[in-house]
């Protein structure tokens, strides 16, 4: 099962901070977006491909859409605003 | 000798600055530098700040941030606390601190560190205003900071 969590605006947003889910295979990044826009509403779909949505798989930035699965924590989230 | 803290608890920039001090006596310089709370953001005024962080992965960025500090400059040893959770105005939220032989290593490593720590750190603030709660978005002055480190190379 891969973990899926949200952070900050973003978890506001889809109201949802974590989400445990089977992957197909062959899922990547982009296929999880469309599969939890078909799923979950169109809102999702809209929220987590926005421009300014960073990405983390096992707690690595990506860009673009890269493979995963079900041993995967994907992060989604808004830019950082610390310091 | 790094020490990366993400935490809830305030912090003592005394304490901080000797351990990064006394970290060897090679040291001749230390810089440290103390994050605040302000009560006004974009001419409203901010009652108080949650910060919230990604556990794990947050304080792993923190350590790259500091390696790429230290290939830099000399950097004998460094610090970096961050607080999270609610805050107030006058409190401190982050402190960076260098230990380095000679000041100008100190100096520009513990900038890097703060320039990058705003940018690339997986923190977020939402503050509460009179307006109501409102999530912070990226500063364009934040990021035109950290880019200038690598556009001077």
């Amino acid at each position: 099962m891969a973990e899926l969590i949200f952070f900050a605006s973003l978890r506001e947003d889809l109201g949802c901070d974590k989400l445990i889910l089977e992957l197909p295979d062959d899922t990547t990044v982009a296929t999880l977006i469309s599969l939890l826009g078909n799923t979950r509403g169109e809102s999702w779909r809209q929220a987590l491909s926005a421009e300014n949505i960073r990405v983390a798989v096992n707690q690595e930035l990506i860009t673009g859409s890269v493979p995963v699965s079900n041993d995967d924590e994907i992060a989604f989230f808004p830019p950082v605003t610390g310091g | 000798m790094h020490r990366v803290l993400v935490q809830e608890e305030a912090f003592n920039q005394q304490e901080e600055y000797e351990r990064l001090r006394k970290a060897a006596l090679n040291v001749g310089a230390v810089v440290t530098f103390c994050g605040t709370v302000r009560d006004i953001n974009d001419d409203d005024k901010v009652s108080a700040l949650h910060l919230e962080h990604y556990p794990g992965m947050t304080e792993k960025e923190i350590e790259k941030i500091i390696l790429e500090a230290s290939a830099r400059w000399n950097v004998i040893a460094a610090t970096v606390i961050h607080r999270i959770g609610d805050l107030h105005p006058g409190d401190e939220i982050v402190l960076a601190g260098v230990a380095s032989e000679h000041r100008g290593d100190a100096f520009r490593a513990c900038e890097f560190i703060m320039d990058f720590l705003k940018t690339q750190a997986t923190f977020w603030k939402k503050e509460s205003t009179d307006e109501g709660d409102r999530w912070l978005t990226t500063r364009q002055s934040d990021v035109e900071a950290a880019k200038s480190w690598t556009d001077n190379d």
